[in-house]
């Protein structure tokens, strides 16, 4: 308590200068850059901001970052990338946080709340992506070659006890996936009046962890996985056939005794950003790639840890005629 | 729960007189609870398999079908519901707070190719109120966290998870102090009432609110601060509450008698003297709001959880390694930080420091500050810290640690999760999930009898009552099996190294920051090892309960045992007893209250990591929960299995507390 007045002058006067000396010096790269900045700001395109939502997995990263890259770098859009779970995507449609959803494989309940129709309407079919969701039964590769005729249902019971876990009770344990899946396999077990027992490993990274250690210890696994996804690069699974799907066969699902539809993946839109229209618009509507570009992509970012933009943009340098059909 | 009160609460509430167990003395306590599981077994044998709610197919009950329709109609009403245009606007200005905070610290502030203030700046800013609130020793720390997160190449991430914390917290304290006042000066009814308004908080699975707060706040920022602070309020509220009530009688009197106001009481005297609690209630309320980290990006929130679960869905250990430890090393900074900041300003308070050298210090290195801040504007150098390439070889030492790991001891690791599941997993869930309902129900009530007496008996009675409305008995009883097998571990590990650190220094140094980081990292650091170690299990799932919980429970034991007083060993160590008889039969006994609370809050964490065993594989409520926020129509059952999991967390507390008051007498 000795000269408080005094010493907080001092400060303040040390503050004062300092405060000054920022506001006079300008120079150096910072300041250059920015007035660039401000020069090419009010030469933008037409095109504005794309708010693009990013769902958890690689491959729809490696969509979502090859259509973006193509809206910024070549028509000079602003994209936002947000990374969120898929019913937070749909939710953000009308409250415009989202435009974007870019890989959808199938949700009729929010399609039913979202939609024009059912629902408010603030969400519409953008039409597919080109890609195709193959959905069933996997096991791994050793497997496979080992016991050719696992890759067959009716075979499955003669190796049930091979399958059983800790956590199977005795019977031959299956695999459920991640809860974003509609699955059927608790019925179609049943109904094929199968030995198994679904476990859900409740999440994809518990079910890629289970097919890469099986495949790594030569151990028995049989669970739902799906295509394209990056893991069959690193451990390529193979399919087991179930009966195969006929419409309606999974219109009743206690009665389910076939195998999974192959899925068109679609884009989903928010409609009133479709309404206002540009360029950003039409790319994202005329995108459309196949399951081995968005492989290539997703191999890129996961297998060779590129970052999503460096990954997209390889891509984009690689495939000029592809993305040049888009952007007519 | 009372996770946070932790120390205090049940030797602290007022012994009351209670007749049972005095009349019925002469037998002991565990005889009972053997006699009811004798009963359990005998009738489980002759009904296994009845009446055990396993639900038909996939069918959702009325009530968890009413549970959707009400969200859906919120949903449906978003558009012109006051209160959801209400706290939209509030979520909008919580989303230009972090995004001003962000422009001038964290990212490019457009026009600018960088922020407003560069890294330079910001560190030694930061470093500089180390230094004003704690002393050298902290800032020191402080400026070697910050510098790690920009050298690590995460330094935009790291300063939103700073910047969403601070925010989160910031309105934790505004909203959370009134309302510890209320808690600290309201009488039984009041607390009764905010306790359990507060177990929900704190035990319901974020999954489960996640997307209603989408809905109120908006995505971002927004959503992040909101689900944080719903986290992260009740430890303020709880343990300053609890430091305001605990202010000595004769104080207040003394100065009552001086005849001051109710406000001057609350300011001049139940506040100071109550701050010392304050700052630990402060200081878990910032340790709940980091835990909240991963959870906030799945919601667009910004910060260090993004690059977590980037790297979650390329199961790429390493990747996540390197941002999870700096969530550890943000968590150690901000713990000591405000721990020595309460120390450092009592010793200030007390006259314990040169204050007129220290304005000194203080004015004199707010000049380089000063110089920093305008480098940090100036020139790229100061403003961008080029990360140094250690991240990439950091990750790919972790990976190939874990790849040698799991391939050296996966058949160990296997071998003993098989072992635990056949010897107490799968038994304790036949008796528990196989019974008939009426039968695990009724054993139940006895034991909450037995061990918490006839005033737990009404709690008890309520959460079982709901756990049947919301019709998810059966996995309930499988989460409630996970959760005591969990605690078993725990507790064998909270003795175990609970008394090694009492008795050892050294042992309590090396592992303290051990402890720290098992509490704080996400458990989706280390989910994917686990995995690959154990699989797809419940097993895996009770291992990530028993890393998170296992650290406070040693904590306790820890602290418990190193408070037996000295001389009652050394009377023991005259009488010629070894180290073996000094432990059991003094060391222990003495800190018998701290075992039951270990115990206790043991069950609660592991039951806080129920949802994540819903990841892994294990099943039950957490995999309700995760479905629910996975897939729209299905959101009612995981509100139902979120409301599962708040009930069986108050029932155990209500039960352990009860039998905690026992045990203290």
């Amino acid at each position: 308590m000795h000269h408080p007045r005094k010493k907080a002058a001092g400060l303040a006067s040390v503050a004062a200068s300092m405060t000054l000396l920022l506001a006079a010096c300008g120079g150096g790269t910072i300041s250059d850059e920015t007035k660039k900045n401000e020069a090419n700001a009010g030469s933008a395109g037409e095109c504005g901001e794309i708010n693009m939502a990013v769902n958890p997995w690689v491959g729809y990263e490696a969509s979502a970052y090859v259509v973006g890259q193509v809206a910024t770098e070549k028509l000079g859009c602003k994209v936002n990338y947000k990374n969120l779970k898929e019913d937070v995507s749909w939710q953000g449609f009308g409250t415009g946080d989202v435009d974007v959803v870019i890989e959808d494989w199938g949700h009729p309940d929010l399609e039913k709340k979202f939609f024009e129709g059912e629902g408010d309407g603030s969400a519409m079919d953008g039409g597919p992506n080109g890609n195709v969701g193959i959905i069933g039964w996997y096991v791994p590769p050793w497997l496979a070659e080992a016991h050719p005729d696992i890759l067959d249902h009716k075979n499955l019971n003669k190796y049930a006890k091979q399958f059983a876990t800790s956590e199977s009770g005795g019977k031959g344990q299956f695999l459920g996936a991640d809860p974003s899946y509609v699955q059927f396999d608790e019925a179609i077990i049943s109904n094929l009046g199968l030995d198994f027992k679904v476990v859900f490993s409740g999440s994809e990274a518990a079910s890629i962890t289970a097919f890469q250690q099986a495949e790594k210890n030569k151990e028995f696994l049989i669970g739902y996985f799906y295509e394209p996804q990056w893991l069959f690069a690193d451990v390529p699974l193979e399919k087991v056939a179930l009966p195969p799907y006929t419409d309606g066969c999974q219109d009743d699902p206690a009665k389910v005794a076939c195998d999974y539809p192959e899925t068109e993946l679609k884009k989903i839109l928010s409609t009133s950003w479709v309404e206002e229209g540009g360029p950003g618009v039409t790319l994202v509507q005329n995108f459309q790639w196949t399951n081995d570009d968005q492989n290539q992509v997703a191999k890129y970012i996961s297998e060779d840890k590129m970052k999503p933009e460096e990954a997209a943009a390889k891509w984009i340098a690689d495939n000029e005629d592809k993305v040049d059909a888009w952007l007519q | 729960m009372s996770a946070t009160l932790a120390p205090a609460a049940p030797a602290s509430s007022a012994p009351e007189p209670e007749e049972r167990g005095r009349s019925l003395a002469s037998i002991p306590r565990w005889m009972w609870a053997l006699g009811v599981i004798v009963l359990w077994l005998a009738v489980w044998a002759l009904t296994k398999g009845n009446d055990t709610l396993v639900p038909a197919g996939r069918e959702l009950t009325d009530v968890q079908k009413s549970l959707g329709g009400f969200r859906d109609d919120i949903l449906a009403s978003r558009t012109d519901n006051p209160l959801i245009q209400f706290t939209y606007d509030l979520g909008s200005g919580f989303t230009s707070v972090v995004d001003w905070f962000q422009r001038l610290l964290s990212i490019p502030d457009f026009p600018r190719p960088v922020p407003q203030i560069g890294w330079l700046g910001v560190t030694a800013v930061a470093t500089w109120v180390g230094l004003a609130i704690a002393g050298w020793r902290i800032a020191v720390l402080v400026a070697v966290s910050f510098l790690s997160f920009g050298l690590f190449g995460y330094w935009s991430d790291a300063i939103d998870l700073l910047i969403v914390t601070f925010v989160a917290v910031g309105v934790s304290v505004l909203i959370g102090m009134p309302l510890a006042v209320m808690v600290g000066t309201g009488n039984r009814a009041v607390n009764a009432v905010t306790n359990t308004v507060l177990d929900i908080f704190q035990t319901m699975p974020t999954f489960v609110y996640l997307l209603p707060i989408v809905l109120f706040f908006g995505i971002g920022a927004a959503g992040a601060v909101v689900c944080t602070l719903v986290y992260a309020l009740p430890p303020i509220i709880r343990i300053a509450g609890h430091g305001i009530r605990n202010v000595s009688e004769t104080t207040i009197e003394a100065t009552d008698s001086a005849g001051q106001t109710w406000w001057q009481r609350l300011t001049k005297v139940q506040l100071p003297m109550a701050r010392k609690t304050i700052v630990v209630g402060l200081n878990q309320t910032i340790m709940a709001a980091l835990s909240m980290a991963t959870i906030a990006s799945y919601v667009d929130g910004p910060g260090l959880g993004r690059p977590v679960l980037d790297a979650l869905v390329k199961n790429d250990v390493g990747g996540a390694f390197v941002p999870g430890m700096l969530i550890v090393v943000m968590a150690v900074m901000l713990d000591r930080s405000t721990t020595a900041a309460s120390e450092y300003s009592e010793i200030a308070a007390r006259g314990g420091l040169d204050l007129r050298l220290r304005r000194i210090v203080l004015a004199a290195t707010a000049v380089p500050v000063l110089v920093a801040i305008y480098l940090s504007r100036t020139y790229p150098w100061a403003a961008e810290l080029s990360d140094l390439g250690w991240t990439p070889k950091v990750a790919d030492a972790v990976d190939s640690f874990f790849v040698w790991f799991t391939d050296s001891f996966r058949g160990a690791t296997q071998g003993f999760k098989d072992l635990i599941s056949s010897l107490l997993l799968n038994p304790l869930q036949s008796l528990l999930a196989e019974s008939p309902w009426w039968l695990a129900a009724g054993a139940l009530l006895a034991l909450t009898v037995v061990f918490g007496g006839v005033r737990a008996l009404v709690p008890t009675v309520i959460c079982i009552a709901g756990l049947l409305y919301f019709g998810l008995w059966h996995d309930a009883m499988v989460t409630l099996n996970m959760t005591l097998v969990g605690t078993v571990l725990v507790m064998l590990l909270a003795v175990v190294f609970g008394v090694a650190m009492a008795r050892r220094r050294g042992i309590d140094l090396v592992l303290r920051p051990i402890l720290d980081a098992g509490q704080t990292i996400p458990p989706f650091v280390y989910l994917i090892p686990v995995l690959a170690l154990f699989g797809p299990t419940r097993f895996t799932a009770i291992v990530a309960g028993v890393v998170y919980a296992a650290p406070v429970a040693i904590k306790l034991v820890a602290d418990g045992v190193k408070a037996v007083s000295p001389s009652t060993i050394e009377a023991g160590r005259s009488t010629g007893s070894t180290r073996w008889q000094e432990i059991t039969k003094v060391q222990l006994p003495m800190a018998r209250a701290s075992l039951v609370l270990a115990a206790n809050q043991g069950l609660l964490y592991v039951l806080a990591m129920a949802v994540i065993g819903g990841l892994v594989g294990a099943g039950a409520l957490g995999y309700d929960v995760v479905l629910g926020f996975a897939r729209s129509e299905e959101w009612g059952k995981g509100a139902a299995a979120g409301i599962s999991i708040v009930l069986l967390g108050i029932m155990i507390d209500r039960i352990a507390r009860a039998a905690a008051r026992d045990t203290a007498r």
